[in-house]
């Protein structure tokens, strides 16, 4: 499968790529690691007449600490998290959803900016970003804005972001010491998207939650960030009931489709159960 | 839309081309350079087939265009084997464990697995099986792909598997 033919840049710096989107406008796109766009390129569902490559421009790479949070290029790839010594020490989680993302030779290419900024309901990071309430840095013809993954999804690809902009880094504040994580995805074989995914983060004191976050992937057309059912889990032991309660409260935001993952209905029960795997798997991981 | 211009290196060698932005470089190995040792399986990023080494990367090549690879060092299955023309560890695997039946997704296993090596030279059978995650294998169940995998890891690491193929 050829796509269609187009034109191709490669600009040194975020000025020049912005000047670029503005100058060839709608008929332009923006090229990150490029697995999502080149395959419907492939099949003609997308055809830009440019490809605007983000790749040569290093101020968009890389992973450092900045007080209390971590910075993360849009550019930096999946298989650069995994190995990230920083995020090893200070946000696992990110380590432990990459790898559960598409297969190992996606994850040299696939950026954690082109998963944000897609807009895809199936991508894994989006829902993850509003567990942590991530704030992604956007650049644009204008002065440069701060959006939080929490306002950042309005559809399906379709977000926050305007045509002539570009998510440049990811700004996420690190946990609390000690606090526990997961993320637990369903999925039919390596390589899919999410039948249901839910990410987890909780911290404990004394026996009892003492905060809690969760996010759900793929189970609407946005990703959700799931505020009543870490509401719930805020104060208990995470008991029984308590873990019923807030699996009710996600399954109540879910509204996934029936597709060849399964039907409306069993997605929606995914969600919850992966939702009650990842609060367990948090809670044996958060020192109380 | 006018061709450019690119430079890169390809098993040692330097070569400049002039190509279409949207030629794959799946196509520019196989058609342009006649490597017609990587693989075009599914041609939709799942099987594999197309692995090849990019800086380092273990990329598939029929989702990355000729020209983004400008630059880059490039090894395919053509330039695995050792400088003498004797198999490498790896090709000596995969023919002494079995490791393929009708050969078409070889390639791509073994630039996979030569790249898994090289970051991790004493895989568990787990890291082997999660690491050759994205190369899919339709004929041998995948069980003499891994012996082939730890039988490389073996003479690389100077010690023996004492395994036979199944």
């Amino acid at each position: 499968m050829i796509p269609g033919k187009f034109d191709y840049h490669r600009p040194n710096s975020v000025s020049e790529a912005i000047a670029l989107l503005q100058k060839l406008g709608q008929d332009a796109r923006p090229l990150a690691g490029g697995h999502s766009l080149i395959p419907l390129m492939k099949t003609r569902l997308a055809s830009p007449e440019h490809l605007i490559d983000l790749s040569g421009i290093t101020s968009l790479k890389g992973i450092r600490r900045e007080g209390d949070k971590v910075v993360i290029g849009a550019m930096t790839t999946q298989y650069e998290i995994i190995h990230s010594d920083v995020l090893i020490a200070n946000i696992p989680i990110l380590r432990e959803t990459s790898l559960q993302i598409a297969d190992p030779q996606i994850r040299y290419k696939g950026t954690i900016g082109g998963n944000v900024a897609n807009g895809d309901p199936g991508n894994d990071m989006p829902a993850l970003m509003q567990c942590l309430n991530a704030v992604y840095e956007v650049t644009g013809p204008q002065n440069a804005r701060s959006v939080p993954a929490r306002d950042f999804y309005n559809g399906a690809y379709d977000t926050a972001l305007h045509p002539e902009e570009i998510v440049t880094s990811i700004h996420i504040y690190v946990p609390a010491p000690g606090h526990g994580y997961a993320y637990e995805k369903l999925k039919r074989k390596i390589g899919d998207y999410a039948t249901a995914a839910a990410a987890v983060i909780l911290t404990m004191l004394n026996g009892k939650c003492a905060s809690a976050s969760v996010g759900l992937t793929n189970v609407s057309e946005t990703p959700l960030w799931a505020e009543e059912a870490a509401r719930i889990l805020v104060g208990s032991s995470l008991d029984k009931t308590t873990v019923d309660k807030a699996v009710m409260a996600a399954e109540a935001i879910a509204s996934p489709a029936s597709d060849m993952r399964g039907p409306a209905e069993y997605r929606t029960k995914m969600a919850g159960v992966m939702l009650r795997r990842a609060i367990e798997r948090a809670k044996s991981r958060a020192k109380s | 839309m006018p061709k450019k211009q690119i430079t890169l290196t390809v098993n040692g060698k330097t070569i400049e081309a002039l190509v279409e932005p949207r030629t794959l470089l799946i196509h520019f190995i196989r058609e342009h350079l006649n490597l017609t040792g990587a693989h075009i399986g599914c041609d939709t990023g799942h099987c594999g087939a197309c692995t090849v080494d990019m800086d380092d990367m273990s990329v598939k090549s029929c989702m990355t265009f000729a020209i983004q690879a400008d630059g880059t060092n490039i090894i395919t299955i053509e330039g695995v084997a050792n400088p003498d023309g004797t198999l490498s560890a790896l090709q000596e695997g995969f023919r002494m464990m079995h490791g393929l039946q009708c050969g078409y997704c070889t390639p791509g296993m073994i630039l996979r697995a030569q790249r898994l090596l090289q970051e991790n030279p004493n895989p568990t059978e787990e890291e082997i099986r999660y690491g050759i995650a994205g190369n899919l294998c339709r004929c041998t169940g995948y069980v003499n792909i891994v012996k082939a995998i730890q039988y490389a890891a073996a003479k690389i690491n100077g010690t023996s598997f004492p395994e036979a193929a199944e």
